[in-house]
């Protein structure tokens, strides 16, 4: 006869769980209203959606630092509040872009809002939890929306984009079951503390670091498809193409950010207990993707592939300061993408306003360089704006990206790592070229004669949160200073 | 005037902004009254700067992200002031002289963002603050280059570019190096330059530093073998974007030894003397012959002037007062004559639609004003006595004699070669039949010309006539920096080597 198990309401703590079930209720209140008509205008639920977000945003806020909640598989640390605010923050600035002038298929149904907000909770269950399982399922959960979000877009692309995307991504799905399986077999536990102490006590037992080895490789498999690391980052450039712009800019951060927590939880305690060769796998395999995509970008024809590729480079530079293990290794990467978020998404929201129905300039690509060809004279401030954001991506002062940049190296410099910096300056120079390019096509070319308008989708939303980008691209100098103290104070009280 | 030097920077860049709104014809001549003001700002400073001070004058500060120890920090002394007086005089006098007629508001804009971050660079005291404004300055000049310049401006404009970025981001490392072992020993983060000037750094150390320093500033400068984007450059580049080139950035690269090479890295600086002359050497005497053999007037002056640079590198790592102050002396000097030499050679350009020698001859019968301030400045440019060009020069040849009389005498060749090419550039130009049918109307110089280049002359005359007002104030600096390094060097021969001229320290 098995004992009752007694719960009690306190021990749970269910107000760790709060935010996502918000974003959760969220999503089905839109889908009630759907149901009650069905027809409403997605302006409707653009806003009902930055509402949800809103008040997601504040439940997480008023979190407690390190906590546990449900069971224990909860975790809501520095680093869980920090990234879910990157996440709804990101979030919120990206959906108004769902406002444009023209017309675009996935709008048009209220369930691309629901899935949006499901997908924003999988991605907060993947951030406040050490458990494995839990981790994955919200990764499935977050990574499953995505697949249909993108597919939403109706083009013969997206529907390859989507497939791609969603072949890959079950790859990578099938690597971390298989490496948290092993993981379950070396210690007898998903929890990621728990792991780290049986392997700890463990770790000198002859025969078996193969299956330590066998497991971390497993998982950094896994992560490497979902964060495009090489060798793993062939699907990121086409996937990007075929989603929409702004999807593909929310893409490139936002996802990311989430497998980046979890990357520090996993692989933070593989180098934390003395695993070197975990640490220089991480940084060769950011070495080199950096590297190599910098180089395919400069190649690229397309605007949109070129700021793909790029934003893989970018990940490669983060990942590289995960490797460091330190706390300011960790700041940096949260920093870096505070910053690289309103550039990256404000150069792919400018792509979006450029977007037409047809393919007017070529017959491949929605935004080939020749589309911006003397943009200066056509639309100045629009070039304006578009150089400073390039700028900033190439990592010119004082623009945001800059100061992520630094810090980046400045984190590898201190732990020593003086040669990582001289890479990533050195890569930086590289990234120059391609940034330059679209800058010198927008400034010093003559635009292409007979077309007219470049800017055919814009409007007072995507008007408005491009200057909200822009603002934040420019007055980064004023704001670096109390995101870094709330960044490090963060991630040093939760102890990474 | 506390904050006088943030008014002197960001007074072009809200000018700047600010000019979006005038009306285009009347884009012009708004820019050369906003350059006035500057240059009627920053000579204020000089009026108001403390001459017998040799240390940061007007000095501001204010953290702006403190826990990463950035500051915004602001300070002038006698080196910086009068690169600062020179810069703002360069751009006003460019502007007035211009005679580009395309799109000129694009054109004003964008030097009055340009002419903010070289002001910036001049007076940065804090390293990220100088790294922006370094950085910055390489956006404006891209699209003066790319946007007005001739058929190749496009490659010359993104060679410029990754170029120099390319430099800056390994001295990037360095600086957050220095950053990083000043947080070491002190447990602070600063980036301002006056607290990196109290590290004694290991020589091993201050090696690499000088090392990843150097990549930066020497392609700026440039030294070679770092100098290939400069004659596309200059090439392409329209003819305010070459006075600009010319006269001010090329100043940010020796600047920048005098600003954190030599202060901070004493022994390495000294180490490297030799290997430096030789560069230096290399530089004036191999882009010297190169100049003989061109057959564009540009070029001539183009190569002319990194073959000058090369004598301001010689007299940077003179360690001593004569050859240090020379060689600032010699950057105004470098700024004022390759400036109005560039706008010589546009004056012609905008006539004749060509630059090649072969085109023209017995130019002075039809043009005797232009053929005699050309004159003049060619001299100067030469290193004439009695012109701007001779006390610098004289001073970096005096200085760099005590410690290589060879090196010296080979140096000295740049007098006599640069005569050689600049007598022939004359000869070839304004000598001689006038031949060409095409050459038998041409204007003389214009109004707006004559008063664009005649300050020019007037203070190549009065600086090469009576340079002490100017060189006192550098002189003072100079010493205080050499005092400083002298005291601050480990090495023994460092110590040997930096000469904090025993006659100097007592008496005058």
């Amino acid at each position: 006869m098995l004992e009752p198990i007694n719960v009690s309401l306190e021990s749970l703590n269910l107000i760790t769980l709060a935010p996502m079930l918000i974003a959760i209720a969220g999503a089905l209140t839109i889908l009630i209203i759907d149901l009650i008509n069905s027809k409403l205008d997605k302006s409707l639920y653009v806003m009902l959606t930055v509402l949800v977000l809103f008040i997601d945003f504040g439940s997480v806020l008023g979190l407690n630092v390190n906590e546990r909640g449900f069971f224990d598989v909860m975790l809501i640390d520095g680093i869980s509040i920090i990234s879910q605010l990157m996440i709804i923050g990101g979030s919120m600035i990206f959906i108004p872009l769902a406002l444009t002038s023209k017309r675009f298929h996935e709008y048009s149904y209220p369930e691309f809002f629901a899935l949006f907000l499901f997908m924003i909770a999988g991605f907060q269950f993947m951030v406040a939890s050490d458990n494995l399982v839990l981790i994955f399922v919200g990764l499935e959960t977050a990574s499953l929306s995505l697949y249909t979000l993108i597919a939403l877009h109706n083009r013969a692309n997206s529907y390859e984009a989507a497939v791609k995307y969603f072949t890959m991504g079950a790859l990578a799905a099938a690597f971390f079951a298989m490496g948290s399986a092993v993981v379950y077999a070396l210690t007898g536990s998903i929890e990621l503390y728990k792991v780290a102490e049986v392997m700890a006590t463990r770790l000198h037992e002859t025969g078996l670091m193969i299956a330590i080895f066998g497991s971390s490789i497993l998982l950094l498999v896994a992560f490497s498809f979902k964060l495009s690391l090489f060798p793993f980052h062939t699907w990121a450039p086409d996937v990007y193409e075929g989603a929409s712009a702004p999807l593909a800019g929310y893409m490139s951060v936002v996802p990311k950010i989430a497998a980046f927590v979890v990357s520090i939880r996993i692989f933070g305690m593989y180098i934390d207990l003395g695993l070197e060769w975990v640490r220089w796998t991480i940084l060769i395999l950011a070495v080199i993707t950096m590297t190599l995509s910098n180089i395919m970008a400069l190649v690229q024809d397309d605007v949109k592939r070129m700021l793909a590729y790029s934003s893989i480079s970018h990940a490669g530079f983060i990942m590289a300061a995960l490797a460091l293990d330190t706390t300011e290794g960790n700041t940096s990467i949260f920093l870096y993408y505070a910053l690289f978020m309103f550039t990256n998404l404000g150069a792919f929201t400018m792509l979006w306003i450029s977007r037409h129905k047809k393919r007017r300039f070529n017959k491949r690509y929605d935004h080939p360089y020749e589309k911006f060809a003397g943009l200066i004279q056509i639309m100045p401030v629009g070039a304006v704006i578009m150089a400073l954001f390039m700028l900033s991506l190439a990592g010119v002062p004082p623009f945001s990206v800059f100061w992520g940049k630094i810090y980046v190296m400045q984190a590898a410099v201190n732990s020593g790592y003086i040669w990582l910096a001289i890479v990533m300056g050195l890569n930086s120079a590289v990234a120059a070229y391609y940034y330059l390019k679209l800058i010198v096509y927008m400034f010093l070319m003559e635009p292409v004669k007979d077309v007219d308008m470049v800017y055919y989708n814009i409007s007072k939303p995507l008007m408005a949160i491009i200057g909200l980008a822009t603002l934040a691209t420019v007055a980064a100098v004023f704001y670096v200073q109390p995101l870094i103290s709330y960044l490090y104070y963060m991630i040093s009280a939760s102890g990474y | 005037m506390e904050n006088m030097l943030s008014i002197l920077v960001f007074f072009p860049a809200v000018a700047g902004l600010l000019g979006f709104v005038v009306e285009k014809e009347s884009a012009r001549m708004y820019g050369v009254t906003v350059a006035a003001i500057e240059f009627a700002l920053s000579l204020w400073l000089w009026f108001s700067f403390d001459m017998s001070n040799a240390g940061m004058q007007f000095v501001e500060m204010i953290p702006l992200i403190p826990d990463f120890g950035i500051t915004y920090y602001l300070g002038a002394d006698g080196i910086s002031l009068f690169i600062i007086i020179m810069t703002t005089l360069m751009t006003l006098i460019g502007m007035a002289g211009m005679s580009e007629t395309r799109n000129v508001k694009n054109m004003i804009i964008t030097l009055l963002f340009l002419e903010m971050t070289m002001v910036g660079v001049f007076v940065a005291l804090d390293a990220i603050i100088f790294y922006m404004f370094w950085e910055l300055s390489l956006v404006p000049m891209l699209y003066i280059i790319g946007a007005w310049g001739g058929p190749l401006r496009i490659y010359a404009s993104i060679k410029f570019f990754l170029y120099t970025f390319a430099g800056s981001l390994i001295m990037l490392v360095g600086m957050l190096f220095v950053a990083y072992t000043y947080h070491d020993l002190t447990g602070v983060w600063s980036f301002a330059i006056t607290d990196w000037y109290a590290l004694v750094l290991p020589v091993d150390y201050q090696l690499w530093l000088f090392a990843a320093f150097f990549i930066g500033f020497a392609i700026k400068v440039p030294m070679f073998p770092f100098h290939t984007w400069i004659p596309y450059a200059h090439g392409q580049a329209p003819t305010i974007g070459s006075v600009i080139l010319a006269a001010v950035l090329l100043k940010m690269g020796t600047y920048g030894f005098v600003r954190f090479s030599l202060p901070m890295f004493p022994d390495a600086s000294v180490m490297a003397i030799t290997p430096i002359a030789v560069l230096s050497l290399i530089m004036i005497i191999y882009t010297a012959m190169i100049a003989y053999a061109q057959k564009d007037m540009k070029q001539v002056i183009a190569y002319s002037s990194v073959s000058h640079m090369g004598i301001i590198m010689l007299g940077l790592f003179a360690m001593n007062a004569e050859g240090l102050s020379g060689s600032v002396f010699q950057m105004l000097s470098h700024g004022i004559v390759s400036g109005a030499l560039f706008m010589l050679v546009g004056v012609i350009y905008d006539r004749r639609h060509t630059k090649l020698m072969s085109e023209f001859g017995g130019l002075a019968a039809v043009m005797p004003k232009y053929a005699v301030i050309f004159g003049i400045m060619l001299m100067a440019a030469v290193g004439l006595p009695l012109t701007m060009g001779f006390p610098g020069e004289f001073l970096v040849l005096l200085g760099f004699y005590k410690i290589s009389p060879i090196m010296t005498i080979l140096a000295g060749t740049s007098i006599i070669l640069g005569a050689v090419y600049m007598l022939r550039l004359f000869k070839k130009s304004f000598f001689g039949p006038l031949n060409n049918e095409e050459n038998m109307k041409l204007k003389d110089l214009n109004n707006r010309e004559t008063w664009s280049l005649i300050p020019l002359v007037a203070i190549v005359i009065w600086l090469g006539v009576y340079p002490k007002p100017v060189l006192e104030p550098i002189d003072n600096s100079v010493k205080a920096l050499l005092v400083f390094m002298d005291e601050k060097a480990i090495t023994k021969e460092a110590k040997d080597m930096i000469l904090v001229s025993k006659s100097n320290k007592g008496g005058a």
